[in-house]
This record gives structure tokens, sequence and C-alpha cells, in this order.
């Protein structure tokens, strides 16, 4: 059957590793699929390769998935994701000079509480305009990304306007450390590894886990044109099933070894096992030195509920377009992102429904802020201006 | 064809982004700008302020250019994918190509149509200069791994450089396999047996 075969796109991120772990340890071959993996350098090239069909299936990053959906920032095309890949796994890195503003400006304060740190962050950027200096320059991955939103809620929480005060760029990952010790940036938020390869070279604190902004925020899907996808559920459950029991094989510790070696090829990830096997762990190295930390919940590969792509989660993503002005507010346009994440799909795959899915999800608790209510994203929002212009 | 049109090419390959602005200067296009170094990448396009970008599609920076599409106080020009949804066709073969065009919002299509076939058809000719360098090596290659095979043989078995060379040929039959591999496998052997 000529179906079965899936040309599938991924960037070389650790949050891929279902994908690869379905495709090289038999997963797929177990649910009768052969997945043909092909590696990519942007997310602009995964996107249009799954938009023209080159792609069946892509690793994409959530937000992309919804606005591709929306017709936002670029060419429409309705895609659904009936599975999410990965959740959480982001961290935001400062240059030595930012944390030790940061740290002075926190006035004795805890600069690991995100509450602080955005305090601080908001008398620097005073401080900074009082003497002319330039505005703090931060990176992050793409537009339509967690890493943007993280960074965007961690600095409005402090009374920091990020397209005013604050210089926002999009960086590719592996140009992130060299802007960071070129002093082209101040900052970044971005995926693993590298955050832990600004600190190796000493260029970077970890000031913060993307888990100390959101406790659980959907970071990539696997995502398929919803044209596609009309005569293949067969297909995609087959799909779901393969992801769910590779998701369920890294979760074991047991496996960390073999998973991280199958990570670690040069065709897959390709950087070191023992970055991947930290990252997994979520056990980072944050300053130069041994000070490390650990979260259980640093990177989620489907625990937590993780995989199931609840429409709530994509009314979430909506949110924070609107928030940021990406996309404009209507009940129409917010029916069509939840219509994206079929949860549905996730749930009526062989394994999923028979029984192996875990406990619902923390969705939306932030460190601040409102609670996120989907049935009401204007009052949420109002919410959420009120809470920034009277700081923290 | 618009000579005052401003174009700018962003490529790491520096021979590539010479063919095809060569193409482009010798179509009439007069105002072409090559970008290499991939740095401050936007800070550059604004300066230069182009009616017209052509990136590589294995260039990670790619997606820096998103943030163009983005409403934000730095952009100047609101810039625009080139292709939309009635272009299936042109986008597939950019793609195809590995290329991607971007222009400034409101450009009539018409005057640029001619420069994305451009990039089309020189991208797609370096990749078939590409190929044909990279087969060309692998042959010189493999002749020379015959060429040490065939030295192996002569050696060994005391035959002439013609029945070495015969020998390497109906194993390689028998085997179904290339004369190239067999000769690895006699020097890989040889080495081994040193």
């Amino acid at each position: 059957m000529s179906g079965d075969s899936l040309r599938i796109g991924f960037i070389p991120l650790a949050d891929a590793a279902a994908l690869i772990v379905a495709a090289d340890r038999g997963f797929a071959a177990k649910e009768g699929l052969s997945l043909d993996l092909v590696r990519e350098v942007s997310w602009s090239n995964v996107r249009d390769k799954l938009n023209i069909g080159l792609f069946d299936a892509a690793h994409l990053l959530a937000p992309v998935a919804i606005a591709s959906s929306l017709g936002i920032g670029h060419i429409k095309m309705p895609l659904l994701v009936p599975f999410v890949l990965g959740a959480n796994g982001n961290a935001i890195t400062v240059s030595p000079a930012l944390y030790s503003a940061l740290a002075l400006a926190a006035d004795g304060g805890d600069v690991s509480d995100p509450r602080v740190s955005a305090r601080a962050l908001a008398r620097v950027v005073t401080e900074r305009r009082k003497r002319g200096a330039d505005p703090l320059t931060f990176g992050m991955t793409f537009p339509f990304s967690c890493h943007n939103y993280l960074l965007r809620f961690w600095m409005a929480a402090g009374g920091v306007d990020p397209d005013e005060d604050i210089r926002l760029v999009v960086l590719p990952p592996p140009y992130m450390v060299d802007s960071l010790s070129s002093r082209q940036v101040d900052g970044f938020c971005v995926g693993a590894p590298w955050n832990s390869v600004a600190v190796e070279l000493g260029i970077g604190h970890i000031l913060h886990f993307g888990t100390d902004i959101f406790a659980q925020a959907p970071e990539k899907v696997l995502a398929v044109r919803a044209a596609w996808s009309a005569n293949r559920e067969d297909v995609l459950k087959r799909l779901v099933s393969a992801l769910e029991q590779a998701a369920a094989f890294i979760n074991d510790p047991r496996n960390l070894d073999e998973v991280v070696a199958l990570l670690a090829a040069p065709a897959r990830i390709g950087v070191s096992a023992e970055l991947l096997e930290r990252t997994l762990k979520g056990r980072l190295r944050v300053a130069p030195g041994e000070t490390f930390r650990g979260d259980p919940d640093y990177i989620l590969i489907g625990r937590n509920g993780s995989a199931r792509p609840d429409p709530s989660d994509a009314a979430w993503l909506y949110a924070q377009m609107v928030r940021w002005q990406q996309a404009p507010w209507s009940p129409d346009l917010l029916s069509a992102a939840k219509a994206c994440f079929r949860a549905d799909i996730y749930e009526a795959s062989r394994v999923v429904s028979a029984g192996s899915s875990s406990v619902a999800a923390q969705h939306f608790r932030a460190f601040t802020g409102p609670n996120f209510d989907p049935g009401d994203i204007p009052g949420y929002l109002a919410a959420l201006q009120t809470t920034s212009k009277s700081r923290l | 064809m618009d000579p005052a049109l401003n174009i700018v090419i962003v490529d790491e390959n520096p021979v590539r982004a010479a063919i095809l602005a060569d193409g482009l200067r010798e179509a009439g296009y007069t105002r072409v700008t090559r970008i290499e170094e991939t740095t401050s990448l936007l800070a550059r396009i604004y300066s230069l302020d182009p009616d017209v970008i052509v990136i590589d599609l294995e260039n990670p920076s790619r997606d820096v250019l998103a943030q163009m599409f983005q409403v934000s106080r730095v952009v100047k020009r609101p810039i625009a994918m080139f292709v939309d949804q009635s272009d299936a066709a042109a986008i597939e073969a950019a793609v195809d190509a590995g290329v991607s065009a971007y222009i400034v919002d409101g450009l009539k299509k018409e005057r640029i149509k001619g420069i994305l076939d451009l990039c089309i058809s020189r991208f797609n000719a370096f990749a078939r200069l590409s190929n044909e360098l990279e087969r060309a090596q692998n042959a010189l290659s493999e002749r020379k791994v015959i060429d040490r095979a065939k030295g192996i043989l002569m050696k060994v078995k005391n035959v002439s450089e013609a029945d070495a060379y015969a020998m390497l040929r109906k194993t390689a039959m028998n085997e179904n396999k290339k004369i190239a591999d067999v000769a690895q496998s006699v020097v890989t052997a040889a080495e081994l047996l040193k």
C-alpha cells in the first residue's frame, strides 16, 4: 500500500525524539508504516514542503500549525494536529553582563524567581534608556513560536513592552550562541541543546527554564495537511499509535542509553549523547562551573498527558497571537484554531484508546497573571493588560 | 524586465551566488547585491532596502526573513512571499530548485516573474554542475582504487596489468558488484594482511 510510506520533515531538536524513535526502533513498522525522516534547516522550509506536498507530515512549531491554518503571516493551508510531539523544553539564557545587571537591579531579590527577574528587567530597561544606551536585544527562533511568547509574557509581566522597550530578533538556533558571544544579543529563548552550549562556553547563564514561565505549553506538534488526511484517517491513527509507543519507550528510564544513542546519530539530531541525556533528564548546567538545576518537566515527550492535542491548547496559542497583534481577534478564527488540534483522532488510535494515555495536563498555568479560560479569550487578554500595566 | 529593481541575494555558497548575480546582470538588472555573511542579516537587508530578496533553502537564516512579515516598528516596507496560493506550480519549481524569493508588498508580479524564473534555472544549473563534479570526483577516486588493486594483484599473483584488471572484472561480474567495490575489498584485504 503506497499510503503506508510517509515522508516526514523534522528539525534536529530533542523534541523530534518520538518521531525518531518511532522510525528507528520499529514502532512505526509494527503499525505497518515506513517513515522516511528528512532533516531540514529552517521552519520556513518544513512548513513550505509540507504545504506543497513534498512532506506527508512534519515536526512543526505548534503556533506555526495554527498560523498556517488561519493564513496568518503566510499562505493559508489548513493543517491538523493528531499528536503533540513535545511540550516545554525551552529556556531563557542571558549574557553574564545582563545576568549581573539583573542581579544588581533585583536589590537582594532572587532572580531565579521570574517575578523578581521581570521587575529587575524593567529597571535595567529604564536605566539604559536614561543613559541613552541601545535597547536590550533578545533572540528567539520564529515569530510563531513559544520562544517568542515565553519571552514576551515574562517581559510584559515586569511592565516591559517587548515591542517598544526591547529588540526581539529571529535567529536560527545554531547562530544563537555566536550572537551571544559577539554581543549582538543580550539573551535568547531557545530549545535544547543551545542554552547548554552557551553555558558550557562560559558566555551565558540560564536565567529561567520555560517551565518557570508556563508550567506546560505545547511546543512542537506533528502536523499534516487537512486535505491529505481526508481519506487517510486509518494511516493517521496508526502513526499516532506508533508515536505513543515511541514516547512510552522514551519515558522508560531503562531505555535512556538506547534512546540517546538513536537520537545522537548524525542523520538524526547529531549532538553529543551526553547533552541529550541531560536534556531528557531535565538536568542542566545553568551557570559556568558545577551549578546544575533539575526539573522533571523541563521537557515532556508525551508525559503528563502532553501528547494529546487539546483544542484548548490551540485556543491558548491563538490567544498569544492575538495578544501580540499577530492575529486579529475573532470567534471564527478561534474556532478554526481549535479545529486544528484533533484530540478525537489521538483518542481513537489503537494504543491510546487501549488506555495507555496518562493524566490530564496542567495546561496554561503561568507564573503570574489571570487564569486562562478558553471560553473567554477577550476577558483573559483584558485581565493580562491590567496586570501588565499595574506591574507585579 | 525592470533594471531599476533592487535585488538582494542571500546565499552562503559564494559560487552559486556569483552565478546568479551574473545571470541577473546579463539579463539587464543592474542593482544586484550579494550577502554571504548572515550575521546582522536583517539590519543589512533594511539598509539595502531591496525590492526583491532571493535566498537559498539550505540557509537557516531563511527563518530570519519570517520576521519581515510581522507588523513591527522596525519594518520600513512590508515584504511578501513572492508566490501566493494561486502559484502552486511556481512554489514547487522554486522549492525543487532550492530557492525562495520575497518581494516588497504591492510589487506587480509580472515585473519580477523573469527574476524568479532566472533564479530557478540558475539554481538548477548549479545543482547539475555540482552533481557532475561529484560524479567526476567519484570516478576519479574509483579509478585510483582500481589502480591500487591492480598493482596489488600484479605483485601478489605475478600477472600483467591486463590480467589483473580481468580478474577484478570477472569477480565483479560473478558477485554482481561494481569493479570499484571489488577493488576496494582487495585494497582493504591487502592492508589487513600487511
